[in-house]
């Protein structure tokens, strides 16, 4: 079977040429964060999750400290586990193909083999959408951080309102339903209480305790805030990515 | 040097949390509050970071041209805009704001 025929294989090239391309916005701001452009590189190449990226370089361009940065990125994670344990109950990869496909594991990865109901369609998918988005982010990236670079006073271009912006993207698509808008709120006012009282960086853990502690007591859906920052099967069949996995 | 210790750490572990998900026994799948605590930690830190990145200085709270960046990513959000023309037009808004005299 030719590869450009695969219905997944198609989906995750365009998934992929859509998170690649923010991938840009994410050199740029690390760079203006005080980060390097070698950092910033390791942590596309390396830690490779854009919620995380995003954590760790607001962080450090808010003040916080190296391990403050560190903790954020690491909860927010957590749910890649999640979604390892789905996709090896799916995909079922053998020998080096589960540490690869680990490091390609992701939200925009997960979900495009997951909304796809053949299995080697969902393995196509995941590999597609894995290796093109990981290709293009580190791609874009390095665009960003150079561009980035040369434009001075970030403020003046307005770059720490693109890090708001960017933060209030990721979360977007995560708020379907009263439960996801309750706990947001609760860790909004936990931050904006927090952030007077302890040292820059340690709000946005008081604010990952409050949650914890939310979905530990709660009986809400499984999979909450499990979405992707691109929802791959947005224009083909809607919420296909919810069915499989859980 | 200090920042690239805890930059790596942070690499390594986030890839420790996706290899263990391929390792860990199928059951722990049936175990919803661990996904759950997953979703929930991603909401709360993301909504955290939004805050913090739009009106915290520091240990301070600022009210400044970031809140107006705020505003007008929602707005755009709720326009359904792809994520990269949102992070533009916070940038935009941000820097009219300054430009305009509001910091």
């Amino acid at each position: 079977m030719k590869l450009t025929a695969s219905p997944a294989v198609r989906v995750g090239i365009s998934i992929s040429i859509a998170t690649g391309l923010y991938g840009v916005s994410f050199g740029a701001l690390s760079v203006t964060s005080g980060l390097d452009f070698w950092q910033t590189m390791a942590l596309s190449l390396l830690l490779f999750s854009g919620g995380s990226q995003f954590a760790f370089i607001g962080v450090v361009g808010g003040g916080g400290s190296g391990i403050a940065a560190m903790s954020a990125a690491t909860l927010l994670g957590m749910r890649n586990g999640i979604y390892g344990m789905q996709l090896n109950a799916l995909l079922r990869p053998e020998g080096w193909r589960k540490y690869v496909g680990a490091q390609l594991t992701i939200d925009e990865s997960t979900a495009t083999s997951t909304g796809q109901s053949d299995p080697g369609e969902q393995r196509r998918g995941f590999w597609a959408a894995g290796i093109g988005i990981y290709v293009l982010w580190n791609f874009f990236t390095a665009v960003g951080a150079l561009a980035g670079s040369g434009l001075g006073d970030p403020r003046q271009w307005g770059l720490d309102g693109a890090a708001v912006a960017a933060f209030l993207a990721l979360l977007w698509p995560r708020l379907k339903g009263r439960e996801p808008v309750a706990i947001a709120v609760a860790c909004a006012v936990a931050t904006v209480i927090a952030v007077p009282l302890v040292p820059a960086g340690v709000p946005i853990l008081v604010a990952a305790l409050v949650a914890a502690v939310i979905g530990w007591f709660s009986h809400g859906r499984s999979d909450e805030g499990l979405e992707p920052d691109v929802e791959p099967y947005a224009g083909h069949h809607g919420q296909g990515s919810r069915e499989a996995g859980s | 040097m200090n920042l690239w210790f805890w930059l790596l750490l942070a690499c390594l572990l986030a890839y420790g949390w996706k290899i263990v998900g391929y390792f860990v026994p199928a059951r722990f799948l049936e175990n919803p509050r661990m996904s759950r605590i997953a979703g929930t930690m991603t909401i709360g830190l993301l909504a955290s970071l939004t805050v913090v990145n739009a009106a915290a200085s520091g240990q301070s709270l600022a009210a400044d041209a970031r809140l107006g960046a705020l505003a007008a990513a929602a707005v755009a959000l709720a326009l359904r805009a792809p994520f990269l023309l949102v992070v533009i037009v916070g940038a935009g808004t941000a820097a009219l704001l300054r430009m305009a005299g509001w910091n």
